[in-house]
Parts: structure tokens; sequence; C-alpha cells
């Protein structure tokens, strides 16, 4: 197509483009400027010369980053604490749906997944704030049930060998429920045939989970897995920074914490974005190789 | 027709049971919680600890809440957020999705790779940061509505709902003599409800939790969103009384007491709709699902 033609071609279909055009400029400023503003990891950069007048260093953040003492231990945190969501966090919701799709009385059913979906819909600051009060040394049923057995009150907040168990459980209780849906659309979605043969076979429920369920979702549990590869390194900031304390911070400070105490407090902008960028380019990285390696596998792939 | 159970499938089925009755008080314990201390006196609160029902009620700490002006200066804001975002969002996503979903729209590819590209890359907190400072809207509540206004995620839904639609509705209205605009306002828009709705929840629930961008963008205490004063309370263990200035009041009521009565005077709203609300993003959520 030439360029003339183009022309004509935007000339009659001006009203698709004329809407379109506020979202294009949305997305280059506030998506695609940021983008740029990467560069700033390149320097050493200085708020009132810009990304225009402040000098550039190279890899010189980088280095810093890399050679820091205090980095390493974060991305240890991350990837330690990431690690055990995905292990934990990924198969609790495909466990959910696989029980309740074993029961047969509506309102459980209903209740169950009622109950379950709610904390995923409250703000980490009040599930914070109700972590908090119920693990309290005092007040908390855990502790009362362990005074009550003789044991010791546990500080779980303040104790760093429990915060990355907290923080694990945590986002399982705030998220199993909701995550559970698209498995459980998955499970609607079988063929209630093979259910039947395989009663005809007589095996057991058990055996039924086994052989038919889950081979049954095996694709949904592939592309979202895929999706949460980048999640290894991608950390939720708002859940560990609103349950994070001075005494648990050697376990718990993770990359983008790091990123908001580098470059909001104390200002360290290009340092802070070499971080950030670091933790973006690993995510990406991350997400193309995991869809590369399911699309040699299988169909199920997300692009 | 039904086999007829073994002992074992029984025993399984006991277990089903049990577990997701577990998981459900599980799920909702700290929440009772956190109401029943909003209601106790501080004397049962700390003589008793954990109790699920209030053995006795006392509404002093919510007392003390209504009585703090900045909750409901924060509670205005965090309203008008949520309503202004939302609408920016829906018109924004909509917006982007109609003309995408088109195959008429010259270079659609090129247009729709710019959008998904920001699904996978993005500069990150501190470019964000600086471009917020940069443009001039630090402090206004432009920066908590607009960074976020389209998700790229939002917009490919909405894009493959409208694509998903009979085109042959389209054509026979054209026939008729309907142009652009009118096919647009009288048979894609109402057609289009459903994910409309589901686009409207997920943004007004976001608007309604946010708080980080609040807390970065916003220095002036009048403008703060109610999860940010929240968090001052819950979190940071700012006292209430410095507000009301009588120390003889403060020591009266536990802290916990209103801590646990402000956590629920912000959560009320949500679970208020909540039930009503749920079915929308349960199929919201699996209208998203289907293509990926």
């Amino acid at each position: 197509m030439n360029k003339r033609s183009l022309f004509k071609n935007y000339l009659t279909h001006k009203y698709f483009f004329v809407m379109l055009l506020p979202v294009l400029v949305y997305y280059a400023i506030f998506h695609y400027a940021p983008m740029y503003g990467v560069l700033i990891a390149f320097q050493d950069y200085q708020f009132l010369k810009g990304v225009w007048g402040s000098p550039w260093v190279g890899l010189d953040n980088f280095r810093d980053l890399f050679g820091g003492l205090y980095f390493g231990q974060v991305l240890r945190n991350t990837l330690l604490i990431n690690f055990y969501k995905l292990i934990f966090g990924f198969t609790a919701p495909i466990l959910l749906a696989v029980l309740i799709n074993e029961v047969s009385v509506k309102w459980f059913k209903k209740s169950v997944q009622t109950i379950s979906y709610l904390p995923h819909f409250l703000s980490w600051v009040v599930l914070a704030g109700m972590v908090i009060e119920f693990l309290s040394p005092s007040r908390g049923p855990i502790n009362m049930l362990l005074t009550w057995l003789g044991a010791d009150a546990v500080f779980f907040m303040s104790e760093p060998g429990w915060f990355r168990s907290i923080l694990v459980s945590t986002d399982i209780w705030r998220n199993i429920g909701f995550s559970s849906i698209i498995y459980l659309a998955a499970i609607a979605g079988i063929n209630p045939e093979m259910y039947e043969a395989s009663e005809v076979d007589g095996i057991s429920r058990i055996q039924k989970i086994w052989y038919v369920t889950i081979p049954s979702i095996a694709p949904v549990i592939v592309i979202m897995l895929i999706l949460n590869s980048g999640s290894i390194i991608n950390d939720d900031f708002e859940q560990v920074f609103n349950l994070l304390n001075a005494k648990v911070m050697d376990v718990g400070e993770v990359l983008s914490t790091y990123t908001y105490t580098e470059g909001l407090l104390k200002m360290n902008y290009s340092y802070a974005a070499a971080v950030g960028l670091f933790k973006n380019v690993v995510a990406l990285v991350l997400v193309l190789s995991a869809n590369y390696i399911a699309s040699r596998f299988s169909d199920d792939t997300i692009f | 027709m039904r086999h007829r159970r073994t002992t074992s499938d029984t025993v399984f089925l006991v277990f089903v049971y049990a577990f997701l009755g577990a998981l459900s008080l599980a799920s909702l314990l700290p929440l009772m919680q956190a109401i029943t201390i909003s209601l106790s006196p501080p004397e049962v609160v700390n003589s008793y600890g954990f109790h699920l029902i209030p053995t006795r009620f006392d509404f002093a700490g919510f007392e003390r809440v209504i009585h703090y002006d900045t909750i409901w200066t924060a509670y205005g804001n965090t309203i008008v957020r949520t309503l202004l975002g939302t609408a920016i969002t829906l018109v924004m996503t909509f917006l982007g999705a109609y003309p995408l979903s088109k195959r008429t729209l010259p270079n659609r590819k090129l247009w729709t790779g710019i959008v998904v590209l920001t699904m996978f890359f993005s500069g990150g907190m501190i470019p964000a940061y600086l471009l917020i400072k940069n443009i001039g809207i630090m402090n206004s509540i432009w920066a908590l509505v607009l960074p976020g206004a389209v998700s790229a995620f939002m917009l490919l839904i909405v894009r493959n709902f409208i694509m998903a639609l009979p085109e042959s509705l389209e054509e026979s209205a054209k026939i008729d003599g309907a142009n652009d605009i009118v096919i647009l306002f009288r048979i894609v828009l109402p057609l289009s409800l459903p994910i409309i709705a589901t686009v409207g929840l997920y943004a007004g629930v976001g608007h309604w939790n946010a708080w980080f961008d609040s807390m970065i963008y916003i220095q002036d205490e009048r403008k703060q969103v109610l999860q940010m004063i929240l968090r001052k309370i819950l979190l940071e263990g700012q006292d209430v009384s410095a507000e009301s200035g009588s120390g003889v009041h403060a020591q009266a009521v536990n802290s916990e007491t209103v801590k646990m009565a402000a956590l629920v005077v912000s959560v009320l709203p949500i679970l208020f709709v909540y039930p009503f609300l749920q079915k929308y993003f349960v199929k919201g959520t699996l209208m998203g699902s289907v293509k990926g």
C-alpha cells in the first residue's frame, strides 16, 4: 500500500482513529515515556538537569548493584519468597477447585466459594491490619491456643524465622478462592462422558481426580504457569510493604521495597531505576522463555 | 446414574467437606475478629483476647473514629477518586477497544502491538514517579486516576468481547442508514454492557483499595485517600487522638478497638456490595480467560 492510499484509508476511517487517538496518547505519556526514563539507570540522574542534562555513567549503577552486599540479600529474599509462593500459591487454587468440584450439596458449594473469594476484594492495608491482629501474641487465636497448651506465645510478625511463611500463607489466604475460578471453569468444561466411562470401569473418586480431572485441565494449568513465571522475580509490593517491619528486614526486604527505599526515600534515582530495570528485564526473559518452552511441548501458549 | 459409594469414597468425601469447611472458616476468622474487637470495650479485648461473638457491646471505638475528621475527608477523597477514576477508565478502555476490534482500522496490528507491549515491559517505579513529577500533576487527583487509567489486559478483553458480537447486526443497521456513531450507541454499547460492568467493577474496587500512589504523589494530608489514613492508624501506629487533643478520652479507649473500628469503617462499603457484585466478577474473570 502506498502512502497516498494509506492516508485515504485513515480518512475513510477517521472516526475510528479519532476514538483511538486519546488512548494512544495515554499510552505514549504514561507507558512509553517511563520506558524512556529507564535511561536514567545509565546516568547519574539529577532532577534539575533531567534526562537530557544528566551525565552518563555507563554501567556504573549496575556495577554498584551487583557488587553491593545488600543487593545479594534482597535478590535472595525475592527469589526465595516467590519460589515458595509459586510452589504453594500456584497449586493451592487447583487443589481447591478440584475439591469444590467434588461437593454436590449446592448451598455448601456456593458458601465456600463466596467466602473464599472475599479476601481478594480487600486491600493489603486492611488485610495486613487483620493479619497482625490475628497473629498478635496476646489476643490472636493461634497464640491463645499455644499458651493454653502450655507453650510460649510466638511473636510471629517480628520473628525472622516466621516472616516468609507469613508472606506465603497470607498470599494464599488472599488469592486461593479467586484464582480457583478459572480452574473451576475448566473443570466445568470436561465432557461428562469421560466421568461416566470411568465409573463403568469402577474407579474411585480419588482415581477420577487423578486420571480424568487433572489431565483434562492440564492445558489451563500450563497457561497459568506461563503467565505466572515472571512472578518469581516480580514480588507483590503492596503485600510485603504493609507487613514488613524493622525486625524482619533481613529476610523480608524484596526488590520492589528496596527500589522504593533507595529511590523514593533516599532519592538515589539512578541506582533504584537500575534495580527496577534489572527486575523488569529478568521478568520479561522469564515469561518469554516459559512461553517458548511451552510451545515446544504443546499448543498451549499465550502468544 | 450414580454408582454405589465405596467406603474409601465416603472417607474421601468427609475429608473434602471438612477441609472446605475449615478453609472457609479460616478465610473469615480474621475479619470476624476485627469486627468483634471493634465492638468490644477495651477491658474485654485485653482480658479475654480472641472471641468470635462480642460478649459486651461498646461503640466507643466507632465514636472515636466518627469524630476523627481526617477519616471523613479521606473517605470523600476516595469516593471522588473511585467515581472519577472508574469513569475515565470506562470511557478510555472503550474508546481504545472499539476501533481496535474493527478489521477495517488502518494499521490495526501496529496499534494493537503498541498496547500489548506494555503488558510485558514497563519503566518501573522510579521513571513513573519522575514522570508524574515532571508533568506537574503531583499532589493532585490526576496523579491517582490517570497513570493506571487503561490496562492493556482489560482493553484486550473488551476488544475480544466486541469482536465476538455478530457482525450482521452492524451490517443490517448500516443498510438501514445508520452511521458509525448511531451504531456505536444504539447497538454496540447496549450489547457490551456485561463487559463494561466487569471493567467498571475491577476499576472501582482497584481505586477503593489503592494507597501507594496516594502515599508517593500526594503530600497534602487533606487530599489523601482513605486507605492511606487507615495505613497510618493501623500499621504506622499513629495516634488518632492527636486530632481531638484530649488525653482523658484517649486513655479511656483501647487503641486496638479504635484501629479495628477504622478498619471496619473502611471495608463496610465493600462488605455491603460484595454479595451483589461477586457473580459479575466471576463472570468477568471467565470472559477474560476464554481467549489468551
